[in-house]
């Protein structure tokens, strides 16, 4: 079995602790605010301004000076606060932000990044994504564990442009929770059914078991048959 | 008696000239100004550099300008708008420049400008393709790159409330690069919601001091001059 995308966002939000300052990007790290449990007060940060942001509008009650990153129209939390540019990128690069789930094309053994500029794009985007990495302590990536044809995204070296260097704390995929630590990655969890040789093989960079590995603790409305496990 | 109203967005834009720098509010649609832009495009000015965090969306407002082929350089984030096929078929054909900043970046270029700085050291992109040709220094054992302050022109923004001495108050998610924008630029006219009586917007409630505003002008909100909204950041 491996995780659907919510598998995902739900397996990352359980270690999003009490009191954390988080900003989402876009893609499966969007779907994260929905399974944060409910006794557990985190705070999301959009980069246009918004601390304290709450889930999307309902259609008919958007508020129009109200977007996410995204330009979706969301809503505030009570205790929320908004705010201009440069303080929305202090809270970021100032490392007052203190996790980012963002997607990935490719992460390295050691940490580094690539999800800014992708095969074959015609004009490139930047947005906050280096401002994120370079200034969020924990940057957890959330992304499927090879790409759609089959190739590993992590890697001993990335091949795209980096986003930024040595950034990466935690990956969580479809397939395995993995740890970036300064000895190299650290297969913490794998999906249901699967096991760290299964995962090690659609993986190029090469894993360390870790001693208490386990499988996955998930619901199995967030799991799917995977089709070379 | 000081009096920074106009009556028109035609007036307020009269003033561009060929091949100014402007910068240009708003972050999707809270904060655009879209009908300075929109009178921007009937006024003709050419050649412009606009300084934004996207390209804009459709053939309205920034998507507009760039779209009739009188924008030569856009500086910016986020370019790569799924609803902007103008900016990407001219960057395609070489017929536009783009500097692509990160937005952090971007922003605090802006505020160095207004706030008088000679530029900053950030840690943003550092080792990265977007630090290529910058000055580099190693401060504390960490990699920082030298950014340069970005002045203009003109500023453009947008704001909810503002007074005849040019204070503004913005609501819910328009500040976004209109604060640091508003004091930036050499001429600077805030496009508002809502012209009230000086003192109706309280002190504590003040923005944008009118200290760094030249004109207001009042618009009723017209749809047709937001952005598309589209997913991308």
């Amino acid at each position: 079995m491996s995780l659907t995308r919510d598998g995902i966002a739900y397996r990352v939000a359980r270690d999003l602790p009490e009191g954390s300052y988080v900003n989402l990007g876009i893609g499966i790290p969007t779907l994260v605010s929905e399974y944060i449990p409910p006794d557990r007060e985190v705070f999301f940060h959009s980069e246009n301004g918004i601390l304290g942001m709450g889930g999307l509008a309902k259609p008919g009650e958007e508020d129009p000076d109200l977007v996410n990153a995204g330009k979706q129209y969301v809503t505030l939390l009570p205790g929320a606060s908004v705010f201009d540019h440069p303080t929305s990128f202090a809270m970021i690069r100032g490392g007052h932000v203190t996790h980012a789930v963002l997607g990935a094309l490719e992460v390295a053994a050691n940490g580094d990044m690539a999800n800014w500029r992708t095969p074959g794009e015609k004009v490139p985007g930047v947005g906050g994504a280096m401002d994120l990495a370079f200034g969020v302590h924990n940057i957890l990536v959330t992304m499927m564990h090879v790409t759609n044809k089959g190739k590993p995204k992590i890697l001993n070296k990335c091949t795209l442009p980096l986003t930024a260097p040595r950034c990466v704390k935690h990956i969580y995929t479809n397939m395995a929770v993995i740890e970036v630590t300064p000895e190299g990655l650290v297969l913490r969890e794998f999906a249901p059914g699967m096991d760290p040789k299964i995962v090690q093989s659609h993986t190029e960079a090469p894993l360390r078991v870790a001693a208490n590995c386990r499988e996955m603790d998930i619901p199995a409305a967030f799991q799917v048959v995977h089709a070379t496990a | 008696m000081v009096n920074k109203t106009l009556a028109t967005c035609r007036e307020a834009v009269a003033s561009v000239f060929d091949g100014a720098t402007i910068l240009l509010g708003g972050f999707g649609d809270p904060g655009l100004p879209g009908q300075l832009l929109e009178a921007l495009r009937e006024q003709g000015a050419k050649n412009l550099s606009i300084v934004h965090n996207g390209s804009g969306g459709g053939t309205h407002a920034l998507g507009g300008l760039i779209h009739d082929g009188r924008v030569r350089k856009l500086t910016a984030s986020f370019p790569s708008h799924p609803g902007n096929t103008s900016f990407q078929d001219l960057y395609m054909k070489g017929q536009i420049d783009l500097e692509l900043v990160p937005q952090g970046t971007l922003a605090e270029r802006i505020r160095s400008a207004g706030a008088g700085l000679g530029g900053f050291f950030t840690p943003t992109a550092a080792g990265t393709e977007l630090a290529a040709g910058k000055e580099t220094r190693v401060i504390d054992g960490r990699d920082y790159i030298f950014e340069k302050p970005l002045h203009a022109d003109f500023a453009f923004v947008r704001a909810y409330r503002g007074d005849r001495l040019g204070n503004l108050n913005y609501r819910m998610a328009m500040r976004n690069f209109n604060v640091p924008m508003a004091t930036a630029a050499k001429f600077v006219v805030a496009e508002i919601d809502e012209l009230v009586p000086v003192g109706a917007i309280d002190p504590e409630d003040v923005h944008t001091p009118g200290i760094f505003v030249d004109h207001v002008v009042e618009v009723v909100r017209h749809p047709k001059y937001l952005e598309i909204t589209t997913e991308g950041r």
